[in-house]
């Protein structure tokens, strides 16, 4: 056990945890922000995927240690008015069925448009090809990103 | 079933009673519908009664709220449903609450499965919200002493024809006091007049979806919760013979190890498997724990369940005359007699729900009652399996229904439920228990391996004059009782309903033991005939010298309701009535003819590229859907795919649409990717890198859904999508490689 001070949305979080714990565990049973979701725990499904320093990662494997001194956000953390564009695309084109993976769709949605505002359809296949979705949301995920990048 | 419709009561609810076990509004005008559609009693159940299905209250402030007591897993029924009663009561939908029931029988079906709830409640949400309107134009007539004629609601409010008006809330307490409208003074909208029927909505859990706020399974936050993980036995009907859960104990944050009770198999729909259970202050812990128990098991009388042979049997036995489920005409003198017989064996694996969302449930047994937080599709069979394992009354056990994420059928088993319970009650406190991934895929309830042989003869006037179709397939049924042989229903799905003009027709079964927990998985095995079936077709096309679609067209003739009862005595027309819900070769012959126009069949395709075309009725619904492939170096794409839908009224169009946008999606993870075998009773595949479903790159990356404007009754929307796809896909990479596909998952050689 170690104690970890964490940055998540803005705020800090101490935690006392395995070093070796994923952050996803850490996120879901100690600081109680529910958003991020397990799917496979092998970084084979991304519906865990937060932002590390803005950047993507699939917090079932990445371990409690790695994120100290790291900005980390959240599903809960990318819009203040529930507003961010990617969310607005998002309810513009109806894209959620279930909504269990759309939490890591849309951060590796936004992870990619911080990167690269006017990605190709191509290489929003190659980013968003991490991220499983059993309802078979793709279709509307692609054109929402692409609205996303137009605005 | 027959009838249904004069069985249906709009009433007013007992404030009282109805406030014990609810937590819709207290005030204003409460109403309940009864109405005696109810899949036990439709299954024979003699206990089922008729009870009201769902409530709407509209409180003094206007505030209107609606049960909805179906589950939510993707198909936007939490939406649809409330969104019936809403327009026929002229609700502003900005101020419609929706309420997501508890299991009880007071809500008659809750059982989300089988692609039926617009089917079923239809009608009866539509008589609930018009009593309710009803009863608010009656009231302000009162107050303006004028004839209630004159008075209309429109959008939350009623409105005299000299422009006074009156709001909702206003109303609400004086509607209460009238008397409901007999059954037969019910007025219904004139579908012209419907606001959110038939039109574009959202669901109402979208903002909650893109925000994370909305609450899955694992979501519910409780006081002193501990997480369990269960090591289940490898084998199906295996159980612990010895563990050690010393090294388990000692993993930090572990609370306890728990031995779970196994059944012997068939142990039905709700059994857990038993094992061995860790319990921790955090999942972390439980996982490392878990990894730390030494188990010795018992495999039971299934480790000898290999799908290698058993398939193959299969398939010897799919050669071989089987026991007759559908006769008409001399078959084998037909198949004799022709120069020109299709000869061709078909193969479907096992295949897994895998869910987004994994099994879970959060338990609290507490003072010798239970509540539970869970994403189930069927609350009340989840309800009466957990009274029954922890031995309490019905009354003792609240189940409270989450969203899911996703299901596909894997939900409507309370198996994870009842672990938790037990888990809860050994250990004394709330108890969230995690399936992981491993977890479903290795213990899930599969889809039925099956194999199939078809011969079709063709006559020297082009026509078919022999069908003869084989399918040995384990029973689903057989997970519950030791059932040997596909049921009637299994049957039903795209097998002895074939409605094509044939000459004659032979539909054989043969015995194939269960041995693994079967189960339904979305469209069940209309997956497995349909591939058969629609590949089939295809090479008659070819064979006839006609264009695919033309081929559909030809075959299924004159316009005609089949009467499918006379012709197998076992067709199961999902859970309906012929007369109210015919077979109508007349809306199949249609949707087959808008697909074709739709998809512009014929156009030049790239080198490489081919379309197929298949269709299917199946939950009732008619499709027909034309695939786009691209093959290059042995790599399918599918560039576009053409869906013509005919299911009556479409409630919700944009729900419908994604339902078979998604539908194309997964029916391509089942054609392209997925498939799971089992050696020595131990399934094989454990996680999503040996598991596979289609990724974005795998999907159509284009469907488009043709919604064929109707006033028919509506029927299913959920599963219908799956079965056509896999065939209309495989004659497409037929006409684009020449490759017959006749195993899935599709290999292209």
């Amino acid at each position: 056990m170690a104690s970890f001070n964490l940055r998540i949305n803005g705020k800090s979080e101490t935690v006392d945890v395995d070093p070796a714990m994923p952050l996803l565990w850490v996120i879901r049973d100690f600081i109680w922000l529910t958003g991020t979701k397990f799917g496979c725990g092998i970084s084979q499904c991304g519906a865990c995927t937060i932002h590390m320093d803005g950047n993507p990662v699939q917090s079932c494997v990445m371990p409690v240690s790695a994120f100290e001194g790291k900005e980390i956000t959240t599903i809960e953390g990318i819009s203040e008015n529930n507003d961010h564009p990617v969310q607005l695309a998002w309810i513009e084109e109806q894209v959620p069925q279930c909504g269990y993976c759309q939490s890591g769709q849309i951060m590796t949605a936004v992870a990619l448009l911080d990167r690269n505002p006017n990605p190709s359809e191509d290489e929003i296949d190659k980013v968003m090809d991490s991220v499983l979705c059993r309802c078979g949301t793709y279709h509307r995920i692609k054109k929402a990103i692409l609205k996303a990048s137009k605005s | 079933m027959k009838n249904f419709m004069k069985e249906i009561n709009v009433f007013k609810v007992d404030r009282r009673s109805f406030l014990k076990t609810s937590s819709i509004g207290a005030t204003g005008l409460l109403l309940g519908v009864q109405f005696g559609c109810d899949s036990k009693k439709l299954f024979g159940d003699p206990n089922a009664n008729f009870s009201p299905n769902v409530y709407l209250n509209i409180n003094g402030t206007g505030e209107v709220s609606i049960i909805a007591h179906r589950s939510e897993m993707g198909t936007g029924i939490r939406t649809s449903l409330p969104l019936i009663v809403a327009d026929e009561l002229e609700a502003d939908w900005s101020k419609v609450k929706i309420v997501q029931a508890v299991a009880d029988k007071k809500y008659g079906d809750q059982n989300t499965d089988g692609s039926y709830s617009v089917r079923m409640f239809y009608t009866p949400l539509r008589r609930a919200g018009a009593a309710a309107r009803m009863l608010l134009e009656q009231a302000a007539a009162n107050e303006w002493q004028v004839d209630v004629s004159e008075c209309k609601a429109q959008n939350h409010e009623v409105v005299h024809s000299s422009g006074k008006a009156f709001g909702f809330g206003y109303l609400a307490e004086k509607a209460a006091l009238l008397e409901v409208p007999a059954e037969d003074a019910i007025k219904l909208k004139s579908p012209a007049d419907f606001k959110y029927i038939t039109k574009k909505s959202s669901i109402c859990d979208l903002e909650d979806i893109v925000t994370g706020k909305a609450g899955f399974g694992l979501d519910t936050k409780i006081a002193g919760a501990k997480i369990a993980v269960v090591q289940r036995p490898p084998v199906a009907g295996g159980s612990v013979k010895s563990f050690n859960g010393d090294a388990a104990a000692a993993v930090p944050g572990v609370t306890n190890v728990v031995k779970l009770e196994s059944t012997p198999f068939p142990a039905g729909f709700a059994s857990p498997l038993g094992g061995v259970a860790v319990i921790a202050d955090n999942t972390w812990s439980a996982l490392k724990g878990r990894e730390a128990l030494t188990i010795e098991w018992d495999n039971g009388p299934h480790a000898d369940y290999s799908t290698a042979e058993f398939e193959a049997e299969m398939m010897a036995n799919a050669n071989k005359k089987g026991n007759v489920r559908r006769e008409q005409g001399e078959v084998a003198n037909a198949l004799k007699s022709s120069t020109n017989v299709i000869k061709a064996d078909y193969r479907v694996p096992h295949l897994s729900h895998s869910p987004m969302e994994t099994p879970c449930a959060v338990a609290n047994f507490k003072d010798g009652k239970v509540e539970v937080w869970a994403p189930v599709q069927d609350p009340q069979t989840t309800r009466a399996a957990v009274a029954a394992a922890a031995g309490l009354d019905e009354e003792n056990v609240t189940i409270n229904v989450t969203l899911l994420g996703g299901a596909f059928g894997r939900k409507s088993k309370p198996d994870f439920v009842v672990e938790a319970v037990l888990l809860s009650r050994e250990n004394g406190t709330p108890i969230k228990l995690l399936w992981t991934r491993e977890d479903d895929l290795r213990h899930d309830y599969y889809h039925s391996n099956c194999a199939q042989h078809v011969e079709v003869a063709l006559d020297k006037s082009n026509n078919i004059s022999a069908w003869l179709h084989r399918s040995v397939l384990p029973s689903i049924f057989g997970t519950a009782s030791p059932a040997k042989e596909a049921s009637g229903l299994e049957i039903s799905m795209g097998m002895i309903d074939l409605p094509y003009n044939t000459g004659s027709i032979c539909c054989e079964t043969q015995e194939a033991p269960t041995k693994i927990r079967v189960g339904w998985l979305r469209s069940v095995a209309n997956i497995n005939h349909t591939f058969a079936v629609g590949c089939t077709l295809d090479e008659v096309a070819e064979s006839r010298g006609v264009d695919p679609p033309q081929n559909l067209l030809d075959l299924l003739g004159e316009d005609r309701q089949i009467d499918f009862p006379s012709l197998a005595a076992e067709f199961w027309n999902y859970n309906e009535e012929v007369a109210d819900y015919p077979w109508d070769t007349g809306r199949f012959r249609n949707v087959i003819e808008q697909v074709r126009d739709q998809s512009k069949w014929g156009k030049s395709m790239p080198a490489g590229g081919g379309m197929g075309i298949a269709a299917h009725r199946s939950f009732l619904t008619y499709v027909a859907c034309v695939v786009e492939v691209q093959v290059t170096d042995g790599k399918i794409k599918i560039p576009n795919v053409y869906y013509t839908i005919d299911c009556g009224v479409a409630v919700n169009p944009d729900r419908i649409k994604s339902q078979f946008e998604g539908g194309a999606a997964f029916a391509s993870s089942l054609a392209l990717k997925s498939e799971i075998t089992v050696k020595n009773g131990v399934v094989q595949q454990s996680n999503f890198d040996d598991y596979l479903v289609a990724r974005i790159t795998d999907a159509p990356y284009n469907t488009e859904v043709q919604i064929v404007d109707s006033n028919e009754k509506p029927t299913g929307v959920g599963e219908p999508p799956v079965p056509p796809f896999i065939p209309a896909l495989c004659n497409a990479i037929y006409a684009a490689t020449g490759q017959r596909i006749r195993k899935l998952p599709i290999e292209i050689v």
